[in-house]
């Protein structure tokens, strides 16, 4: 009996396992050159061949090497079922196929003794997306009559900035019966009700943020869709921070303050202000963890924006010094409020988890007005690349978690006053502008959507572990990678170009779902015009429950 | 559908003239109710003006538990007038018991106290036999307050008017102020509570439509005053924020169209006062409405006003002559009581606009 290494990784213990058609094959070699895994390799086969040449039967066997495509069995160079392999060959003789009785991590793990990595999202989805089981179910008809989506004009903008209780606006009434102000207030910036955030350039390549970067500036300025975006923490090219542009990008700050250094320096020079600054606590696909950013992703104009050496880039997950809401978050608010002499909104996103409603609550109660948003970010959402047990094992589902929020400033009153913006997993369906409006009636001022706009550019991942390599710096696409070939194969203007048309699309899917029911401006709060066809969520989220 | 209506003169006017307004548009209710509140009181009332006034309709022992709870605060009865009622069969009314209108002289411990004090306290006095009428099922209150009466009734506007004998004009129960509704609130649950006019310490306000953004309305005003409660109808918010805009936060009552129905924002940044009417728009958001909704109010100081939503989809028509202005919902009921009116002179607000009647009786348009 042949001896069997057993404990070894084999091809059935991968994710994917490379199905190749020798017959179909010409050896162009694309697949091999196009995997940036190096998941599969030219290799040679012996093969037996039984022919007859003769009239009569004369078999003989012939023992030829012949050249092939194998696949790598490698806990390193692993295939990710990206499909690029088959997307290249012309001759449909290659492709990835799903192996449902891989047991790759354990493998992993149990040879390299290191947690596994990869890319950011939950792989871990077992029942259908709690929004889905919600449906706008209250129609305007006859005492209210609903709306004309297409000739009514809508006025769908949410706050960004702190918004006072009128009784502490600094008001008085003028000879002429005017109100008038006596003081300044926090500044709010009223815009569309979805922004483009977080990711930074780092964790994306930069052609891929450029993309962004344009599509935001061609919505704001061609399109006219106030949209915003947000830099995420990687600082910002200084040439856009010198320009008018600037002031669609809302500048983010976290625990690893990377890039600030160029901000910082290029304030002087600042021709317009930023959106909004910020301030990320925590994100929701690795809730408690910082951010990682490879050394290998760390090229050399990632180390010039950030101003950092090559290396693995670890955001701590704690600010430091930030231990008590009451002290040293008030203290970092007034110092990137004052950074911009009180002229530009501050805000603070947190991961979604079972402390945000006090944190919320805490944050409502400031006396100090600073606090210009709250940004919550559920499980789901998240691009970069994090530890598997993270992304799957820890974080909250963000709907419940929006809902709560909103019914705790409920309780105090303050509803609106420091603006409630949700994320994780918006657009998952495909589909942002649902998404947005029943979050927006079931109490958020608006969304932000990250890893959507990563599918609009040509991302091949999925939820169900197929790429899921952002982690590596090898993106296949170019989405997510610093290498220079691989960043080519990204369109920088095709990819604004989807953007662009994405949000249009979106634009007038809001104004869809606005007009049966009767409303011209956002619904925020407005959950009863909400049902669930599912009782627990409907229960859950005091909305009616329909069936 | 409600059809409402508003009557303002420089003469006393019984309430048949208010039932005629509304008769006229039965078209366009149901004739399932008909409430009315009366501001400026002539009649057996006149020499009374400063006196809060009880209107309540319940039970006997509502009564004497409402009358329990104002004595022990220290509060006189100083006059009281029930209407007579006619009942007969065949008329479509669901009557209660009694139906009390009784005059009070303020606490003694009051006498030197600021205004608005005795204002709260009429508030706390109505909410305390509110509470207790409720808790027991005993009827219902409506107003506690100086020159204020208030009437609301289930079924056919023409029956109740004449159970109460309101359409023939005498010279006990009058007003220089009605506004009156038909219709019940038939939207949700028959109570007396959800008919407009709605009243709150002065402040009168009724409309017609449906208030999509009711939920997120009575969310605010839930926390924002103790006597905003109820919202038994989705129309008692319009009264609400006008209290709150008007009364809380002494703003000018320009700036209540400006809460309700906020200008767009892209036309904002072109105003002068854009940044003062956006922060407003930020703080109030929650009490903004969108429509469809007429509204009809009236001020403390007798101004009458109306306007409506941001998208103009309910009727409303504003007829006058020299000694009365009539708002009501169509043209049909001011033809009928100011028939010599020079209807050229009629007024059809639009979305942007307000228009006010001082106590002249002079109008004041503005567009917002
Ligand atoms: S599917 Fe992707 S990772 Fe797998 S072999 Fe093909 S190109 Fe390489
Ligand atoms: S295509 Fe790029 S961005 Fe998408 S999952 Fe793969 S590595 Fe990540």
């Amino acid at each position: 009996m042949a001896t069997v290494k057993v404990n070894q990784l084999a091809k059935d213990d991968l994710f994917w396992q490379i199905d190749y058609k020798h017959d179909r094959c010409t050896l162009c070699g694309k697949c091999v050159a196009s995997c940036p895994f190096q998941a599969i390799e030219a290799k040679v086969e012996k093969r037996r061949k039984v022919v007859s040449e003769d009239i009569t039967p004369n078999p003989k066997v012939y023992f030829q090497t012949i050249p092939v495509i194998k696949q790598v069995i490698s806990e390193y160079n692993f295939c990710r079922g990206c499909g690029i392999c088959e997307k290249v060959c012309p001759n449909d003789a290659i492709k990835p196929v799903r192996n449902s009785d891989h047991r790759f991590q354990a493998k992993y793990r149990a040879t390299v003794a290191d947690p596994f990595k990869r890319g950011g999202r939950s792989n871990l989805e077992t029942d259908g997306r709690t929004l889905d089981k919600i449906k706008v179910g209250r129609i305007s008809q006859m005492t209210d009559p609903s709306l004309d989506a297409q000739r009514h004009t809508f006025d769908m903008r949410a706050p960004f900035g702190r918004v006072l209780a009128p009784n502490e606006i600094p008001l008085e009434v003028d000879s002429c019966g005017r109100l008038v102000l006596k003081n300044n207030l926090p500044p709010v910036r009223w815009i569309y009700p979805i922004i483009i955030g977080d990711m930074s350039i780092g964790a994306l390549s930069w052609r891929m943020w450029e993309a962004l970067a344009i599509a935001t500036a061609y919505l704001n300025e061609e399109v006219g869709i106030p949209i915003r975006m947000c830099s995420g923490e990687g600082g910002v090219p200084v040439r856009l921070l010198k320009s008018r542009f600037l002031k669609y990008i809302i500048l983010q700050i976290a625990s690893g303050h990377f890039g600030w250094n160029r901000i910082v320096n290029a304030m002087p020079h600042m021709v317009e202000d930023p959106a909004g600054v910020l301030i990320k606590i925590g994100q929701g696909a690795k809730p408690g963890d910082g951010g990682l950013l490879m050394a290998k992703k760390v090229a050399k104009h990632i180390q010039e924006i950030r101003g950092v050496p090559k290396a693995d880039l670890l955001s701590p997950p704690n600010h430091q010094g930030l231990y008590s809401i009451e002290e040293s978050v008030q203290k970092m608010f007034l110092s990137f409020n004052a950074a911009f002499k009180f002229r530009v909104p501050v805000a603070i996103k947190v991961a979604a988890s079972a402390t945000s409603v006090s944190v919320y609550n805490n944050l409502l109660r400031d006396p100090y007005n600073i606090v210009g948003g709250f940004f919550l970010d559920g499980i789901d959402g998240g691009t970069g690349a994090a530890h598997e047990i993270s992304l799957d094992h820890t974080g909250h589902p963000i709907v419940s978690k929006l809902r709560d929020c909103y019914k705790a400033a409920l309780h105090q009153g303050k509803q609106g006053q420091i603006p409630l913006w949700a994320a994780g997993g918006m657009g998952k369906n495909w589909n942002l502008a649902a998404d947005a409006f029943k979050m927006i009636c079931l109490g958020a001022n608006g969304i932000f959507t990250g890893k959507l706009m990563l599918q609009l550019a040509g991302c091949v991942g999925n939820d169900m572990g197929k790429c899921n390599a952002c982690n590596t710096g090898l993106c296949p696409v170019g989405i997510c990678t610093q290498n220079p070939t691989l960043v080519k194969r990204l369109d920088i203007d095709k990819v604004a170009e989807n953007i662009v048309n994405y949000f249009i699309a979106v634009d007038h899917e809001l104004k869809k779902l606005m007009a049966p029911v009767g409303n011209s401006s956002l619904p925020v709060g407005r959950s009863d015009a909400l049902i669930s066809t599912d009782k627990s969520v409907a229960e859950r989220l005091d909305i009616n429950y329909a069936c | 559908m409600c059809r409402i209506g508003a009557i303002k003169s420089k003469e006393y006017v019984h309430p048949s003239v208010a039932l005629r307004l509304m008769r006229s548009q039965q078209k366009g209710h149901d004739n399932s109710g008909f409430a009315m509140i009366m501001q400026d009181l002539g009649g057996v009332f006149e020499g009374y003006k400063g006196l809060p006034i009880l209107s309540m309709a319940c039970t006997d022992e509502g009564i004497k538990v409402a009358e329990d709870i104002l004595h022990r605060k220290g509060f006189v009865r100083l006059f009281q007038w029930a209407p007579q009622v006619f009942p007969k069969p065949g008329l479509k009314i669901e009557p209660m018991p009694n139906y009390v209108f009784q005059v009070y002289q303020y606490p003694k411990l009051y006498n030197y106290a600021p205004q608005e004090e005795k204002e709260e306290l009429l508030v706390d006095m109505r909410l305390a036999i509110r509470h207790e009428l409720e808790n027991h099922d005993l009827g219902y209150v409506y107003s506690f307050w100086p020159d204020i009466l208030t009437l609301k009734e289930i079924g056919d506007p023409s029956d109740i008017g004449e159970y109460f004998n309101l359409w023939e004009e005498n010279d006990y129960f009058k007003a220089k102020i009605i506004t009156a509704q038909c219709r019940q609130n038939t939207n949700y649950d028959i109570v007396r509570y959800a008919a407009h006019p709605f009243f709150l310490q002065g402040y009168t306000a009724l409309a017609n439509g449906e208030n999509t953004f009711y939920e997120k309305n009575k969310n605010l005003q839930k926390k924002l005053y103790k006597g905003y409660i109820g919202f038994e109808s989705d129309s008692q918010c319009f009264l609400y924020t006008l209290h709150y805009v008007h009364k809380k936060l002494k703003w000018p009552l320009i700036y209540y169209k400006h809460t309700i129905t906020p200008i767009p924002f892209e036309e904002l940044s072109q105003r002068e006062d854009g940044h003062i009417l956006a922060n407003i728009r930020a703080s109030l958001a929650h009490l903004e409405i969108n429509g469809p909704n007429t509204i009809i109010g009236v001020l403390p100081d007798g101004t009458l006003f109306t306007c409506c939503d941001s998208k103009k989809l309910r009727p409303v028509v504003v007829g006058r002559d020299e000694n009365t202005v009539v708002i009501t919902s169509e043209v049909t009921g001011i033809n009928d009581i100011l028939p010599n009116r020079d209807w050229q002179d009629d007024i059809y607000p639009g979305e942007r606009e307000m228009v006010v009647i001082n106590d002249e009786l002079e109008v004041v348009r503005w567009q917002q």
